[in-house]
């Protein structure tokens, strides 16, 4: 049932890519959204900033050591904005990130992460920017997350707290994916159901229409 | 106690537990999907786990179909992966129960505008979808978002969702838009005006005359674009103009169906001593033809304007991203957005690609000739056999446009529609993002109307020029 890996502490080289409104786009260009999943996400990362258009390497925060081998992302506000694709998180973890902080996220994309076992932290815009003034001065310097405790410890000594959904962290801390908890309401789900289709049987009604009136195109669709 | 809003009511009409953290277990009414959550379908299959209610999740081949030789099916498609991402969607469908409206169907389209066209979008239902547009639907005065693979996944498993509440935000626009102004202009002012982080946890009701006078086409324009704004929904109260609309359809409730559906939509409409996190307003009359001049869509001016100087923004994040993307989009500041040449002209997506788009675009091209490759694509076929039957395939072919199948094409070049690298595209689609429509791609969002311009003049154009 645990479909998530657990999170608990992780401490970790930071990158900054310290930038607002980084798009999924960017996290990783469409063209890699038809590949499978055991090709391995690694390099859509930042596909475009990180390689050229013959495949050669650019340079790139996250192509130089120690930067490459960075478990934690530093970035700047509404980070992962855009569409809803979850190969930027794919991308991400294998990659090797497990944690990326930033003084906001797209909803969408912070729904994602948490799907996932991807830790989103929520700092202030001005403790964003003095972590990434560290973070450029001192290549390779490291960060722990706690989320026990909703701390992350910067290098420099400061803890910060960070807030998350209280159901959420337990999710993550223990690794269970949503669909084990919601069948623990599969009860309360069935009695609504009937509830719903009583006041509103349209809504279902259109369904089995839509089904048979289709049924021979269906066949026929390659 | 204060009455409640749209959003709130359709909210807690769907609400099926709450949980600590203030989560909600939410009744997903209808599922939306295209081609790309086929981990959801891969992810379904390792579980052992079954689609608990496949009649209510429809499927749409979008994203990776060719825009033309459709004669051959699937088979025809040259693209090994993209061929494999549309019979993938066609397989997984089939296997688990799920209408899908594939390439060679008569009604394929675009998720957003399909499925709207078909009836499957009814004021105060809460629909899930495998794509952020899914806010589109939102103009119907349901609650309609986008969610990634795992939740895709959740909703095919369960047909619920674990929600955490957004906030409601009330945009009111009074006034009249002026001629060859349209929901395009409207959204991308409102984003200019809330920035593209605005929106963030909240779902945006737009209210006012000027969100009232637009067409059922016009408020998904609008609503369409309101995830570029940050926000996880846009909706507009339904009202006779949604009615009318969903009386036309195919799929929509009939007979006493109707009658009950109609007299339950009649409640949704927000109360009048309803209450909003935040509100914001702008003046419909003040407003023109707008177009993006960066990557990111509240980079964005009236066609008159010129492209900002950096140092005009306060905020210094703002003036830096101005900076990168006039570089990226190789402008200068002070030059009249008019004088900006463009090398081709997209006119299609799930922003605007409606059959009133393309009326409006016709409108302006006919008799005239494009200057740069411009390409037609509809967003459904049912749209394309209507602009056929209207006529307007003529007007686009005399111009020189080409006219597609349909698809969400050129918008993110998927299907391998692609803006080359170091060309301007003006486009009709919803991001200007570094690389979106191609990587190398300079993109510039512009209404139906200011791209028919733009075709005919070869730049950045008003559409107030040409008419």
């Amino acid at each position: 049932m645990s479909a998530v890996a657990a999170f608990t502490t992780f401490t970790a080289v930071a990158a900054p890519v310290f930038q607002a409104n980084v798009d999924t786009d960017k996290l990783i260009p469409h063209k890699f959204l038809r590949k499978p999943l055991s090709a391995g996400y690694r390099n859509f990362l930042f596909y475009d900033q990180r390689f050229a258009e013959d495949g050669s390497e650019k340079d790139f925060i996250l192509n130089r050591a120690p930067f490459d081998k960075a478990g934690i992302l530093l970035s700047g506000r509404n980070f992962g904005c855009g569409s809803t694709r979850e190969g930027a998180i794919y991308a991400l973890q294998d990659f090797g990130i497990r944690c990326v902080i930033a003084p906001s996220f797209g909803d969408i994309f912070y729904a994602n992460c948490l799907q996932n076992g991807l830790l989103p932290v929520v700092i202030g815009d001005a403790q964003a920017e003095k972590l990434n003034a560290h973070l450029e001065a001192h290549p390779g310097a490291q960060v722990s997350v706690d989320l026990a405790a909703q701390t992350v410890t910067l290098p420099y000594g400061e803890t910060l707290r960070f807030e998350i959904d209280a159901q959420r962290k337990e999710q993550l801390l223990k690794g269970l994916d949503d669909i084990g908890i919601t069948q623990q309401y599969s009860t309360q789900i069935d009695q609504f159901e009937a509830a719903h289709k009583k006041r509103q049987p349209w809504l279902f009604r259109a369904q089995p229409e839509l089904t048979d009136t289709r049924a021979t195109l269906k066949e026929g669709v390659s | 106690m204060s009455g409640k809003t749209l959003f709130e009511k359709i909210w807690d009409s769907h609400m099926i537990a709450e949980r600590e953290g203030g989560e909600a277990l939410l009744y997903v009414d209808r599922n939306l999907l295209h081609e790309g959550p086929f981990y959801a379908f891969d992810a379904l299959k390792r579980e052992g786990r079954q689609v608990h209610r496949p009649l209510q999740t429809i499927a749409f081949s979008d994203h990776y179909v060719p825009t033309t030789a459709r004669a051959m099916g699937s088979a025809g498609i040259k693209d090994g992966e993209a061929r494999v991402m549309v019979e993938q969607l066609a397989r997984n469908s089939r296997a688990t129960g799920i209408v899908h409206f594939g390439l060679q169907d008569e009604e394929q389209g675009i998720m957003h505008v399909a499925g709207a066209e078909l009836g499957l979008c009814e004021p105060g239902m809460l629909m899930g979808g495998a794509d952020s547009h899914t806010s589109t639907n939102g103009a119907f005065g349901l609650f309609g978002f986008g969610v990634g693979a795992s939740q895709v996944k959740h909703i095919l498993a369960t047909q619920t969702l674990w929600f955490s509440k957004p906030k409601n935000m009330r945009v009111t626009v009074d006034g009249t838009l002026g001629p060859l102004v349209s929901g395009k202009d409207l959204i991308l002012a409102i984003i200019a005006q809330i920035g593209i982080d605005g929106g963030i946890g909240h779902v945006i009701e737009y209210a006012g005359s000027a969100i009232r006078a637009l067409s059922m086409e016009g408020r998904m324009t609008v609503c369409n674009m309101t995830i570029e704004a940050g926000a996880r929904s846009g909706m507009i109260c339904p009202d006779q103009t949604t009615y009318d609309y969903l009386g036309n359809t195919r799929y929509g409730p009939k007979g006493d169906d109707w009658k009950a559906a109609l007299a339950y939509w009649k409640t949704l409409p927000t109360d009048a001593d309803a209450r909003f996190d935040r509100e914001v307003r702008l003046d419909g009359n003040a407003l023109e033809p707008m177009v993006t001049w960066g990557t990111n869509q509240d980079e964005a001016i009236g066609i008159s304007g010129r492209v900002p100087e950096p140092a005009s923004f306060a905020d210094p994040a703002r003036r830096e991203r101005a900076a990168e993307a006039q570089a990226y989009m190789q402008i200068k500041p002070g030059t009249a957005m008019r004088d900006i040449a463009v090398d081709r002209v997209f006119i299609g997506s799930c922003t605007n690609a409606r059959i009133e788009d393309l009326r409006i675009a016709a409108k302006l091209a006919q008799g005239q000739k494009a200057r740069v490759p411009t390409i037609v694509v509809p967003g459904s076929m049912t749209v394309k056999r209507a602009a056929e039957s209207e006529g307007l395939h003529e007007i686009f072919l005399a111009a020189g446009f080409e006219w597609r199948d349909a698809g969400c094409s050129m918008c993110t070049g998927s299907n391998g529609d692609k803006v080359p690298s170091g060309e301007r595209c003006a486009s009709t689609s919803n991001r200007n993002f570094e690389g979106r429509q191609g990587r190398g791609s300079m993109t510039h969002l512009v209404s139906p109307a200011s791209a028919v311009a733009a075709a005919v003049t070869g730049r950045l154009a008003d559409a107030r020029e040409i008419a």
